[in-house]
């Protein structure tokens, strides 16, 4: 048996804001080179369990590692070992194809030679190399999307974390960008990802599905499938998201 | 004649064409789909219709009513809901309830028949300000200030948007009550797979509409024959397919590959055992029907 390592380890992660407990006790891992699907009904604790994990915010019980770095006491060693995209943020608009690689080459301190290097070889494998100079804000939401994407991976980071990266963008682009993510699994990155599109919940290795602060469930697809007698993934998050109590 | 009536409508910003020569008609008592990705130019249409944009050329009528002459009698007849939340965030529930029904002239108790079954869902939190509800409730107040003064015609300019896919299924339930208390709507949703729970459709991209008709006889159309492939590994699966004769096109649809086919150069079987032999392991090959979702990728790529 091949044993890949966790990179993500959660153990009793409890988020209470009040005397509401937006993340209830919810322990996972997840193996280095995996697609992980985060999914869960509105409201139910899934953005508040991100921020954590990306070191944004800290959980008021319970705890676990990034890519070995505690949840609790090294927030700022996460932030430099993972990448973050998601569909409502991405780039700035009014920057440059170049200029966005640039600047966030910046951020996560990368070298002036790194950069250069990075940007030729990623303008190249996203064939967009005669765009360097357009604004980003000219471009079409599919090529923003596989920038935004490949710059979250300019500083080559062990896990990306995908917030509805598809949300809004046409069928085929969406596709493609999926592959985008097969490929990147491949070289051994982590992905870890949310969707409301029930077919790409079908693409990842392992799916957890949160209902009200809890993990209701946790499998492969086919797993999750055969133990809820769904014929689809959406059939299978209908059945656990209805159990659903808050609102 | 047709409750919503739209003649070769072109708007443009600056270089930008966001509508070009857009014509559809919507029958009273039908719930319309606009389906297509961002930056189709569904908004632009929507602003359009509810006279807060006035078309570069070209013309629609909403009952009969011209969106550029009349629009002040569009206004007191119609609903909107725009895609971005629009409510007063530091309003109560009911105060905003309160402030779109008197803009219209009218009172919540008047009409409270009109909205008591959505509104009922909200009623215990009436107190609270619009901006510190849950999405799912933000969507029921925004659908009850666009129900207050019961209008005939109903935009929604997708309302399901960022909505998980339970949520989804109750707001379109909503509608049907809706549609069934005579009102008519124009809705719009990225989301392909909420085409077959629309009375008729259009697709639309790039500010073109490539395709109209009911979900069924849109996909009765699809030109190819089409085969669903399931096997492992799945992405290894996706690029091997590409590169077999015959095959014009191949995407994941969740757990399936959906594969068209030229019939006169591979068969379920032949495809089936040339998987095989290619070592992918529980391979099976199905002849399937199209969805929207394959005939928008189809149309999508005619248009270009």
């Amino acid at each position: 048996m091949n044993e890949a390592k966790d990179v993500i380890v959660v153990h009793e992660l409890t988020k209470k804001f009040g005397n509401f407990t937006a993340v209830d006790h919810i322990s996972f891992q997840v193996r280095q080179g995996e697609i992980f699907g985060f999914l869960g009904a509105n409201g139910a604790g899934k953005t508040t369990a991100m921020k954590i994990l990306c070191g944004l915010s800290l959980p008021t019980s319970g705890g676990g590692t990034v890519n070995g770095f505690d949840l609790c006491r090294e927030q700022e060693k996460i932030k430099r070992n993972i990448g973050y995209m998601s569909q409502k943020f991405s780039l700035y608009a009014d920057l440059k194809v170049w200029e966005n690689i640039r600047l966030f080459g910046g951020i996560y301190g990368l070298s002036s030679k790194a950069i250069r290097e990075k940007s030729e070889a990623m303008l190249r494998y996203l064939d967009m190399t005669d765009l360097r100079n357009e604004l980003v804000g000219d471009l079409p939401l599919g090529w923003k999307q596989k920038l935004a994407f490949s710059i979250a991976l300019i500083h080559e980071p062990a896990i990306v974390f995908l917030d509805e990266p598809t949300g809004g963008v046409d069928p085929e682009t969406r596709r493609l960008f999926w592959e985008l993510i097969y490929e990147t699994a491949e070289r051994g990155t982590t992905i870890f990802v949310t969707t409301h599109y029930m077919d790409e919940a079908e693409y990842c290795d392992r799916v957890s599905i949160m209902v009200d602060g809890v993990i209701a469930d946790l499998d492969t697809p086919a797993a999750l499938k055969e133990r809820h007698q769904a014929a689809d993934m959406d059939a299978v998050f209908r059945k656990l998201a209805y159990q659903a109590k808050r609102e | 004649m047709a409750t919503i009536e739209i003649d070769r409508v072109c708007k443009s910003y600056g270089a930008v064409q966001a509508l070009n020569e857009v014509s559809l008609s919507v029958e009273p008592g039908e719930i319309y789909g606009l389906i297509g990705p961002d930056g189709a130019g569904k908004t632009t249409l929507f602003r359009i219709l509810v006279t807060l944009l006035v078309p570069d050329r070209g013309s629609a009528r909403i009952e009969g009513y011209d969106v550029v002459r009349d629009y002040r009698t569009i206004r007191s007849r119609i609903g909107y809901m725009p895609g971005r939340f629009s409510l007063y965030q530091d309003l109560t529930v009911a105060e905003n309830l309160d402030f779109f029904a008197t803009m219209f002239g009218t009172s919540v108790a008047e009409n409270y028949e009109n909205i008591r079954e959505i509104y009922a869902q909200i009623e215990p939190f009436r107190d609270r300000r619009a901006g510190k509800l849950s999405g799912g409730m933000k969507q029921k107040l925004a659908l009850c200030c666009a129900l207050v003064h019961r209008p005939t015609v109903l935009f929604l300019d997708e309302p399901t948007t960022g909505v998980d896919a339970v949520s989804r299924k109750d707001f379109w339930n909503m509608l049907y009550r809706i549609r069934d208390a005579g009102v008519t709507m124009l809705v719009s949703t990225p989301y392909m797979d909420e085409a077959s729970l629309c009375d008729r459709i259009s697709l639309i991209q790039k500010g073109r509409i490539i395709e109209t008709g009911t979900p069924a006889g849109i996909v009765a159309k699809y030109p190819h024959r089409l085969f669903g492939v399931s096997g492992m590994p799945a992405y290894p699966l996706l690029k091997y397919l590409r590169q077999c004769p015959g095959v014009l096109r191949c995407f994941s649809f969740g757990s399936e590959h959906h594969v068209a086919v030229d019939p006169a150069r591979t068969s379920t079987e032949h495809l089936q055992a040339t998987l095989e032999q290619a070592g992918f392991r529980q391979v099976v090959v199905r002849e399937i029907s199209a969805s929207i979702e394959d005939c928008f990728m189809e149309l999508a790529k005619e248009d270009q």
